[in-house]
């Protein structure tokens, strides 16, 4: 009994040091505690109606009817999780035409959304590729890519991509970078809407890469998080993608419907690799099912069912297709009216990046300390990067958070 | 020679070569028997290969319960496909604790328990180790034998393991001793892998008295206890009773850690719904340990998946939910337990050599049968029976159609020459 005392004083966790809070979720969550009622989230990057509303897009409603009418079993998905919806995720990422010709040599494997696929990719990259073996990544990226790449045992090093005069993308200075790298590594590309700068490449940049790519045996990583969420079109946002592709270049493609299905919550994504062929991509298969197996054991159903038969049903897909597009919309309009808006008021400084820059976010240019006032005294919630949401502007709030911005950053600079 | 080729091929890759070594997997041990049932055309095929129940009629089952909640919660407007907290569902995870811990443990009410959503069992483990390995890194024990999917999520976490003799062969039961013996020699600090109730694979498990031993050595090496726990529910059908083990270890006041799955007793395999559990001394503890687990969700998937936590929120925290879910899986672990009893009928019936006492004696989905690998690839190969080559059955495969023809089946493999 002397023992069972003394273990109450032990504590096993005693060197448990606190961890630093998550900046993007930590942030929302600030945000969700602040009782103003002129808060504005412009924090998460989740897609906002015009009244400030999360939206179940109507297409995974119908889809959703169609699921409760079959009356389907909860039986385990294999490890690789739904085959007829890797094989349609793939299809939307590579192109019907690619996908006609080459879908048997490319690798898939259902994962926990555009997280699971960077985590699962770079779990196989480190298994798999020789020793040393380097991921570049984008100056900046979104922060869990480089918590991923460490939890995996990746070694990361930068390649310089945003230009914080320009506010536009630093080409030469990124093509010095990964001109300099090492031959064999891992590139990670963002293929549309850049996460957090929202500045994408022009199709002549993505073609130079290409170049580079060959010439280095880089493997491309693409992670791409809003197809059809950027311009609208699902295929011009491929069009990246596409072009490594169609130049026989392989690529790992990590693909998440979080945002363009609005599937957040159900951790929707696939992750490929394409192979030489269909015995290497048997193989390849077969090892990610290891890797996934002590990860999830299989994904979730839920989010790849509603996905596969949207993606499988001509009418669903369509309205899907008409729905993403209009959130691109929407969003577009927003950079419009806040940009105008910002002019309108005076401002002294050049605002127009916030129109150029393009997808779910934007990189304001506003600093830590604008960051700071406009929480603390607008309850206007942002990064302190200054990546904004562009989703969480609406026709209601985008007057206000102009004048905040115009507020705060009047007498400084940018 | 070899090393020069190496080094070749770590700076100078031709993009032809990037995947061309990768070697074929092997199959997964589980999975893959469940593939090659699905395969096979015989129509006297028995699946006792992946520990999911079937019914009386060899179908998958969906509790009623889980139907209704389904419905209710597809068709609620007030709710939408946001993203759930890194650590999941509030509701959820506050329900998992009174399932585990007890309605009132004073451990809750002290904040002593940090809860994190995860992806089933599995997620669970991984998470849980994942932590282990980052803030408490130590040698984790296993039990020979254990579910095979243990090995590979503790290699996966970098941490190295040892096993604990845990079956004992010759009686069919829980070598106590040895298990003792084992855990005794253990470096302090280690981390012992306890499986809850109905033990995977054997259906084994410690009496009240033999965990109390266990209690005492994991006291005496300071080991940490982390406790999986798939089958609450299914071991004596008696759902408290089940998770006597960890109740009792938090009642002698060990800080540990605790995998729940819902995936067979809320049928819920493929939503992937789970939870860990960290005990900890004190709230401020809490807190750290919380702010570091969401770290480690945060890389693997981010936040969990909505849809089945709900479902099991609604259950656990609404009285009669529970109530209808907790009848239900009487009715479910009835059937398992009733199966048992009807092989082990027939097995005497039809006087098969060997004592086969064992079949009703231990407990859950699973049996290990005894018998060897070989005579588990002749119940294949000839009798279309599939179960694992480690002669582990998984119960609910089991039909009153279906267990006279595996008896017989049975009889024959065992005297084949």
């Amino acid at each position: 009994m002397q023992c069972l005392r003394t273990l109450r004083y032990f504590s096993v966790w005693s060197q448990v040091p606190m961890g630093p809070a998550d900046p993007i979720l930590g942030v929302a969550a600030q945000f969700k505690a602040d009782p103003s009622t002129q808060k504005v989230n412009l924090s998460i990057g989740a897609y906002r109606d015009n009244e400030g509303k999360p939206v179940v897009l109507e297409s995974v409603k119908r889809a959703e009817q169609i699921i409760k009418e079959k009356k389907l079993d909860n039986e385990y998905l294999p490890v690789e999780g739904l085959q007829s919806f890797i094989d349609a995720s793939i299809k939307l990422g590579y192109g019907d035409a690619y996908y006609a010709q080459n879908g048997k040599s490319i690798a898939g494997c259902q994962v926990l959304s555009g997280t699971g696929a960077v985590r699962l990719g770079f779990e196989f990259a480190k298994k798999f590729l020789p020793q040393g073996t380097k991921v570049y990544m984008p100056n900046p990226t979104w922060p869990n890519h480089h918590n991923i790449a460490r939890m995996a045992g990746l070694e990361i090093l930068e390649y310089r991509y945003f230009d914080p005069k320009t506010r536009g993308v630093d080409f030469s200075g990124l093509v010095e970078d990964l001109s300099k790298a090492q031959n064999g590594s891992v590139i990670l590309f963002h293929a549309c809407a850049h996460n957090p700068t929202g500045c994408d490449l022009t199709t002549a940049q993505w073609t130079k890469l290409l170049d580079l790519s060959k010439q280095k045996n880089f493997l491309p990583f693409f992670d791409m998080a809003y197809q059809g969420f950027t311009s609208g079109d699902v295929n011009k946002d491929a069009e990246a993608v596409r072009l490594f592709t169609n130049q026989g270049v392989p690529i790992v493609l990590g693909q998440s419907f979080a945002k363009n299905m609005g599937l957040y919550g159900q951790r929707t994504g696939c992750l490929s690799f394409v192979c030489a062929n269909q015995s290497e991509k048997d193989k390849v298969v077969s090892q990610l099912k290891l890797l996934a197996r002590p990860l999830w054991s299989s994904p979730p159903l839920h989010g790849a069912r509603v996905a596969d038969i949207i993606l499988n049903t001509p009418e669903l897909n369509q309205l899907w297709l008409s729905e993403v597009k209009m959130m691109a919309d929407r969003i577009q309009y927003m950079r419009v009216s806040l940009a105008n808006t910002l002019k309108n008021l005076g401002s002294p400084h050049d605002w127009s990046h916030i129109s150029k820059q393009i997808g779910m976010f934007a990189f304001t240019g506003v600093g830590p300390d604008h960051v700071k006032e406009l929480i603390a005294k607008y309850h206007i919630y942002l990064l302190s990067s200054g990546r904004i949401s562009i989703a969480g502007l609406n026709e209601g709030n985008v007057k206000y958070v102009a004048e905040a911005f115009h507020d705060v950053t009047k007498n400084t600079k940018l | 020679m070899q090393k020069l080729q190496l080094l070749q091929n770590q700076f100078n890759p031709t993009s032809d070569d990037i995947f061309s070594h990768i070697v074929q997997a092997p199959p997964d041990p589980i999975f893959g028997i469940a593939n090659a049932y699905k395969a096979d055309t015989s129509n006297t095929k028995i699946d006792l290969g992946v520990g999911a129940y079937r019914t009386d009629e060899e179908k998958p089952y969906v509790f009623e319960i889980i139907k209704k909640l389904e419905k209710e919660i597809v068709n609620d407007p007030t709710l939408n496909k946001e993203y759930l907290p890194i650590e999941g569902l509030a509701d959820f995870n506050k329900g998992c604790q009174k399932l585990m811990f007890g309605q009132n443990s004073p451990l809750i009410a002290s904040g002593q328990i940090v809860t994190a959503q995860c992806l089933g069992g599995t997620g669970a483990l991984r998470v849980g180790f994942e932590f282990v390995k980052r803030h408490i890194p130590g040698d984790v024990y296993v039990s020979k034998p254990t579910w095979s999917n243990h090995n590979q999520v503790i290699e996966r976490a970098g941490l190295n393991q040892f096993e604990y003799p845990y079956y004992e062969p010759k009686t069919k039961g829980f070598n106590c001793a040895g298990t003792i013996e084992c855990l005794s020699q253990a470096r302090m600090g280690s981390i012992v892998l306890l499986h809850v109730c109905a033990h995977n694979p054997t259906g084994v498990d410690p009496t009240e008295a033999e965990w109390l031993q266990i209690a005492d050595v994991c006291k005496r090496r300071r080991l940490v206890p982390f406790f999986d726990c798939a089958y609450q529910g299914f071991a004596s059908g008696c759902i408290e009773k089940d998770v006597f083990a960890v109740r009792k270890f938090a009642e002698l006041g060990f800080q540990m850690i605790v995998a729940q799955s819902f995936s067979k007793n809320m049928g819920l395999y493929n939503e992937r719904v789970g939870a860990v559990h960290i005990v900890t001394s004190n709230k401020d503890i809490s807190a750290r340990v919380l702010s570091n687990l969401k770290i480690v969700i945060r890389t693997i998937c981010s936040n969990p998946p909505a849809i089945g936590a709900r479902i099991a929120a609604k259950i656990l925290t609404d009285e009669k939910y529970f109530n209808a879910w907790v009848e239900e899986l009487k009715t479910v672990t009835g059937r398992i337990i009733k199966m048992r009893t009807l092989l082990k009928q027939e097995l005497d019936n039809l006087k098969v050599p060997g004592n086969w006492d064992h079949i009703t004696k231990q407990t859950g989905f699973f049996t290990f049968t005894g018998l060897t690998p070989e005579q588990c690839d002749l119940l294949t190969k000839q009798y279309h029976v599939y179960l694992l080559r480690s002669g582990r059955m998984s119960m609910a495969g089991i039909t009153s159609k279906n267990v006279r023809y595996l008896a017989e089946s049975i009889k024959a493999v065992v005297q084949n020459k």
